[in-house]
């Protein structure tokens, strides 16, 4: 049948199973659908998004996909599709009702409004296709919605027009992509993982494991047989160093994000907060307003933190070149570490001392090089670098828990 | 299979549901696999599976996740602690260990005469691994026990509810086994239907403007926590009982205690009333 779709959905990013599609194929047999091109949007959609994160990819990818085949050959899906969907693949872009309504509310002209709208899902595939998962930095708010409304009005609407176009065409799960969006409690589950796979380095049994006890006595009918097991516990321990100030006032929101759910994670056996100001000097802080008196000297924080800490930077890293390698002209002589790489500040300290360590940075992944982000590159060099929105922390978490 | 055909479910008297929720919950019963709902707190998934069992005169049976249950606990128990102390004082039957195992709610649902509805309420409690340990139980619809060599299978697969508030992501293998669906807020025509179905008799004026300044208020950047439907519910309650007039409602937001929980919201809410809300 329209395997194609399949390979459609998959190839637009959306990862569908043969499972689910033999599953969509079954329901289909059974006229699930309701004989109704709404009918089949809602099915392929119960059965084969399984997140209401990939809704707006699916709804976009639906479109897409029939939108071209009514281009191609209307022939080859008359078999397949009730009425329905042929009558609304005469009009793919937008239907007369919508058209009519967007006329009313804008005062433009049907032509204008078709022009608009195909703009704008245009906008929406190359940023797509971009393929690069970040947060937009410009005042990101963890509350306020986002998407973006076609010239300031509403697309979407209640569900008056049956028309699957109309539903896929709100897009209403905009504001669910994964890559857009972070809510606390997303980043807390991606520390809780930290916790959750640390419960397996399992430490000497020595707790007297009651219900293997009993059991085991039983079976062995009445016999004492003692069972233990050991304390189940997070060992892991954190380090967090901040960037604090700055160019890192632009990020503020996500970063109070990224704190409130450490704390709410929880769990950790310690977490310790150090804040800096765009290079760690031979000061941290332990406010954010790197205050004079929360001063704490950085020999004392790399000989006093044992290496088991997993230490987490955070900071866009971008900096001017000197502030990095310390000194205030190129050419002069710079200091190595005991591997020859060219020191960075105290920077390099910390790679060499503590095994587990990744730099968080709240910008998107540059993709050139320009005056302020060479040094991002620089510490690229040195540090695993992952970007702050949901999949990049989770990914640097996976990080922490293995030896680089 | 015949029966699966004809068995649908189009909602309930109490119960309002959309056209895309009650296609999708015919899906789930007709292809015979779990249902997954997904939402926000007060969007009625729970209440979902009550109107299910309801509409199609099944019983429902709840079991309902904690933080500490496990895949084990909705099977069955054996109660060996008692076997062993039976044993000690010599009781009669003591061999029989069938008589200490207790089924659980699934091993309830799976060895019921006739068809039932399983609602497994909020699933994403849990343990991350959770769900995918009741895959095999799920898919297949049965389970052994070993200590009587004994396989519980259900008669007549239940319908499967599971609810979820999307604290934790659910594993892929255990949702690619699923039929999702996710219930967005309602919006206000959806909103004017539930609550006539709750107060029939609600006067239209006061209707309007509690729905008016109900969304205003959850339209308020950075609250905590939305007001929901049963927080509407219980305003609306309020509002009709206290006869407050309502040209005030919009204006005033009175009792919005009950409609905000936070200290924080309730703030945010009076700083908002400052600025002229309502007021569009």
């Amino acid at each position: 049948m329209f395997l194609s779709f399949f390979y459609y959905l998959r190839a637009g990013g959306l990862n569908v199973s043969l499972t689910e599609w033999m599953t969509l194929l079954a329901a289909l047999r059974e006229d699930l659908h309701e004989d109704s091109l709404r009918g089949f949007y809602t099915l392929c959609r119960s059965v084969l998004v399984k997140s209401e994160t990939q809704f707006d990819l699916f709804d976009r990818l639906f479109l897409e996909y029939f939108g071209d085949i009514a281009k191609e050959s209307e022939q080859a899906i008359e078999d397949i599709f009730p009425e329905d969907l042929l009558k609304w693949l005469e009009h793919p872009e937008l239907v007369p009702e919508m058209i009519k309504e967007l006329m009313e509310a804008t005062g433009l002209s049907a032509a204008q409004i078709e022009e608009m709208f195909r703009r704008i899902l245009q906008e929406q595939d190359e940023e797509h296709n971009g393929g690069s998962k970040w947060v937009g930095t410009g005042g990101y708010s963890p509350y306020g919605h986002h998407g973006k409304k076609l010239g300031g009005i509403r697309v979407g609407g209640e569900s008056m027009y049956r028309s699957a176009f109309r539903v896929a065409g709100e897009r209403r799960y905009r504001d669910f992509r994964s890559d857009k969006t972070l809510d606390s409690r997303q980043f807390q589950m991606a520390f809780r993982r930290l916790r959750q796979l640390s419960d397996h380095n399992l430490q000497e049994k020595t707790e007297l494991d009651i219900d293997e006890t009993i059991r085991k006595t039983g079976e062995a009918g009445g016999l004492l047989k003692i069972v233990k097991k050991a304390p189940r516990r997070n060992a892991v321990k954190l380090m967090v160093l901040i960037d604090s100030g700055g160019s890192m006032d632009y990020h503020r929101g996500l970063v109070t994000l990224l704190f409130q759910s450490m704390r709410k994670a929880g769990n950790f056996e310690d977490v310790r907060f150090y804040y800096f100001h765009n290079a760690i000097g031979d000061h941290l802080y332990t406010s954010p307003t790197l205050s004079w008196n929360s001063r704490l000297e950085t020999d004392w924080v790399l000989r006093n933190i044992p290496p088991e800490y997993k230490v987490l930077i955070v900071g866009d890293g971008e900096m001017a070149m000197y502030e990095l390698y310390g000194g205030f002209y190129w050419g002069e002589s710079l200091e190595t570490d005991a591997r020859g790489r060219r020191k960075m500040r105290r920077f390099t300290d910390f790679a060499d001392r503590y095994p587990h360590i990744v730099w968080i940075h709240p910008q998107e992944t540059p993709t050139g090089r320009n005056y302020w982000n060479e040094t991002w590159w620089e510490l690229a060099r040195v540090f695993p670098m992952y970007p702050l929105t949901l999949d990049g922390l989770n990914a640097g978490i996976r990080k922490l828990l293995v030896s680089k | 299979m015949e029966e699966k055909k004809t068995m649908r479910f189009s909602g309930s008297s109490t119960y309002i549901a959309d056209d895309d929720l009650l296609q999708v919950t015919n899906i789930a019963m007709a292809l015979g696999k779990p249902l997954v709902i997904k939402g926000e707190p007060g969007t009625g998934k729970t209440e979902l599976a009550i109107a299910i069992a309801e509409s199609l005169g099944m019983p429902l049976i709840t079991w309902s996740i904690k933080s500490t249950t496990k895949a084990q606990d909705g099977l069955y128990h054996y109660d060996v602690v008692q076997r062993l102390y039976d044993s000690q004082l010599g009781e009669e039957g003591v061999d029989n260990i069938a008589q200490y195992i207790h089924l659980g709610k699934l091993g309830e649902a799976f060895s019921a005469d006739e068809k039932v509805v399983l609602l497994i309420d909020e699933i994403d409690k849990a343990d991350l691994e959770f769900p995918n340990d009741l895959l095999w139980e799920l898919d297949k619809m049965e389970f052994y026990i070993p200590e009587t060599h004994e396989t519980v299978k259900a008669k007549e697969s239940p319908i499967v509810i599971i609810t979820s508030n999307a604290e934790k992501e659910l594993p892929d293998a255990f949702l690619r086994r699923c039929v999702f669906h996710y219930i967005d807020f309602p919006d206000d025509v959806m909103m004017r239907r539930i609550v006539l179905a709750h107060y029939p008799d609600i006067e239209e004026r006061l209707l309007q403007s509690a729905l008016a300044a109900f969304y205003d208020v959850r339209e308020i950047r950075g609250l905590h926590k939305k007001p929901s439907t049963s927080e509407l519910l219980d305003w609306i309650r309020a509002l009709r009982y206290s006869g407050i007039e309502e040209s005030r409602i919009e204006k005033e937001i009175p009792f919005a205690g009950v409609l905000l929980k936070k200290n924080e919201d309730l703030d945010l809410l009076y700083r908002e009333k400052h600025r002229g809300f309502g007021r569009k």
